[in-house]
């Protein structure tokens, strides 16, 4: 009789203890929180690059030759400011150039997944739902380009193009797109034989509505754990071209460009000028893979047992 | 199976034409090969007859055409930088990958096969948890990194292995090798090492896999029940159901290897074909990069083409289906 008998309404608890389940879910591996936290740092790190880093790597005037291979900790020729990471062969601090080029790997990998996973995803939705003829073609290119490995597609883009920021982008999209579209259309065939997608034709809602409003959300999670570890790849592949002169320009330079510039020293023993930029490019790959290791584990229905 | 080879084999033709038109228009149509191979110097009169010379007056399918033609026969120009013809260079490096990418690949199988048997076998055992873990980073950094530490541990620390180069090689039927003497097994050590792991995570992660599906077949619980033993039954039984996959894998890696050796032989300064194309790219050797850009094409088109034969005479199903 009186309100506490009376049984909650069960509706409005459900939708935000949805997103907390998820989130206690994800919390629950401390590996991938901590891959999640320092990943979130290392994007606000390049963010406030400009003023975190003590000096601005670019501009010739702030730089010493005097200062050139300063083992970390030094101490600059003029005493003004201490190389906590050391200094590369011109004077710049390597603190502030990994911080910087933090900033061009970043942008190209988050930038040119984001474009794949777009073209990608509508490419490989629309190949579900239409099928007939267009699904083929889309699937025997995705096919195709899958047969090739990453590196050579990228090297073929490159080594016809030139190098330019543009052209990595657009080679890593080209590379990217068809990991998405695959992904995109297998989830999409599971679900468009749904209950649900049925009862939206019989509506006649119209396909593009379909396709975005209840195909789309419903092949989110597969496609944000294959998003997650192809920023990675991404990230990987940029450093790697850069690595090998075919990437980013000079006047632009990666995590990958930097650690090319310190190999010839590395040989000689001066490690740092090499070393840490790779840490760099290494904790920023281990934490988004730690990331979307743990994703695939909590989004794959087959583990929820 | 006939119409299907046919119907396969013409695909492939096709693959190839189109990336030869790619290139062509590529290297042809994007950079202009008028400017790199006439001296800037030039009158004008001696640019015309250059021009007309190397056949760049010609409308442009008809420069295809002859593109193709000439390299149906194997002539794709000399190269700019070596004065040889572009193809001969590159076969010149041939052997130096092809040792390097055969020697990752039969690392891969010696290392990765046992480790992941191991894991799949004692799933919940600290060493093959470690060992899985550790394969989550043979997959995700980038080579050139591990290759880096690699040289930067054995080499210029410890100072057992050298970095750079092939060593001491010894001519077998004319080609130079370096894995028959003690100096050049020395100097693959590590490139190997390093084009490999990949592939170790790969052939690992597919062992244990396909272990811990078969451990709980029907065939698997017979055998047991039979009385045989349980190493019979893993090196018998579970081996041979998991080896399709595997081969397939390690088959597909040849290419995938091959392509990645760009990365390695840089490191490395390993004189292969990938050192030479990305030294061809970075002083624009066209005829270098043409010949190399066709020649991966043909080798990954031939791959995939072996791969889905192997694929329809190994597993009766595939074959079935193709059938229809």
């Amino acid at each position: 009789m009186s309100e506490l008998a009376r049984p909650a309404p069960p509706v409005r608890e459900r939708e935000p203890s949805l997103l907390r389940l998820f989130v206690a879910d994800f919390m629950r591996s401390r590996l991938a929180a901590l891959g999640l936290v320092v990943f979130s740092l290392i994007i606000l790190a390049t963010i406030f690059a400009p003023l975190l880093a003590p000096q601005d790597p670019y501009d010739l005037m702030q730089l010493n030759i005097l200062d050139g291979r300063l083992p970390p900790g030094s101490t600059s020729f003029d005493g003004s400011m201490t190389y906590v990471l050391g200094t590369d062969d011109q004077g710049r601090d390597m603190f502030s150039g990994i911080l910087y080029g933090l900033r061009t790997s970043l942008i190209v990998g988050v930038g040119s997944a984001i474009l794949a996973a777009v073209i990608g995803t509508v490419l490989g939705l629309v190949a579900a739902y239409v099928g007939g003829r267009l699904e083929t073609f889309v699937m025997r290119l995705v096919d195709l380009q899958l047969s090739f490995p990453t590196i050579l597609t990228a090297l073929m883009i490159l080594a016809v193009l030139g190098k330019s920021v543009f052209n990595v982008v657009l080679a890593l999209v080209i590379v990217e797109w068809a990991t998405y579209a695959r992904t995109a259309r297998a989830a999409a065939l599971v679900e468009r034989r749904r209950d649900y997608i049925v009862a939206a034709e019989t509506l006649a809602v119209p396909s593009w509505r379909i396709l975005l409003r209840h195909l789309l959300p419903n092949c989110m999670p597969a496609l944000i754990v294959v998003g997650t570890i192809q920023i990675a790849s991404a990230i990987a592949l940029e450093a790697t071209l850069s690595f090998l002169g075919i990437g980013v320009p000079i006047t632009e330079p990666s995590l990958g460009l930097l650690i090319a510039n310190g190999y010839k020293y590395m040989l000689a023993g001066d490690y740092w000028v090499s070393v840490y930029p790779g840490v760099a490019l290494l904790v920023v790959i281990v934490s988004i893979n730690l990331v979307g290791d743990h994703l695939r584990d909590i989004l794959n229905p087959k583990n929820k047992s | 199976m006939a119409t299907w080879l046919l119907r396969r084999l013409f695909q492939a033709v096709l693959v190839i034409l189109a990336m030869t038109v790619l290139v062509f228009i590529g290297v042809n149509v994007i950079g202009n090969p008028v400017d790199i191979m006439i001296s800037p110097d030039a009158t004008q009169e001696m640019r015309q007859r250059a021009i007309e010379a190397l056949g760049f007056d010609q409308p442009l399918w008809r420069q295809y055409l002859t593109f193709l033609g000439n390299a149906l026969t194997g002539d794709i120009g000399n190269s700019y930088v070596f004065n040889q013809p572009a193809l001969d260079v590159i076969l010149q490096r041939l052997p130096a990958t092809l040792e390097l990418a055969l020697s990752a690949l039969l690392l891969s199988v010696v290392i990765g096969l046992p480790l992941g048997l191991l894991a799949g076998l004692h799933p919940d055992h600290p060493a093959s948890r470690t060992i899985m873990a550790g394969s989550i980073f043979g997959f995700s950094l980038p080579s050139f990194w591990v290759g880096l530490m690699l040289i930067m541990t054995f080499s210029v620390y410890l100072g057992w292995l050298p970095s750079i180069g092939r060593g001491q090689t010894v001519s077998v039927l004319g080609v130079e090798w370096s894995f028959l003497t003690l100096d050049g097994l020395k100097h693959l050590a590590l490139p190997a090492l390093n084009l490999a792991l990949y592939q170790i995570s790969m052939v690992l992660r597919l062992t244990r896999a396909g272990v811990r599906e078969t451990l709980h077949q029907d065939f698997i619980k017979f055998a047991h029940a039979k009385g045989l033993r349980p190493r019979r039954i893993i090196f018998v039984h579970v081996l041979k159901n998991i080896l399709i996959p595997i081969v397939t894998v390690v088959g597909l890696g040849f290419g995938h290897t091959v392509a990645f050796s760009v990365v390695t032989e840089t490191v490395f300064a390993w004189p292969g074909m990938g050192k030479l194309i990305i030294d061809a790219i970075n002083v624009l050797d066209r005829p270098i990069i043409v010949a190399y850009l066709m020649m991966i094409v043909v080798l990954f088109v031939v791959i995939n083409l072996l791969v889905d034969l192997a694929y329809t005479l190994l597993d009766p199903r595939i074959r079935l289906e193709t059938q229809e």
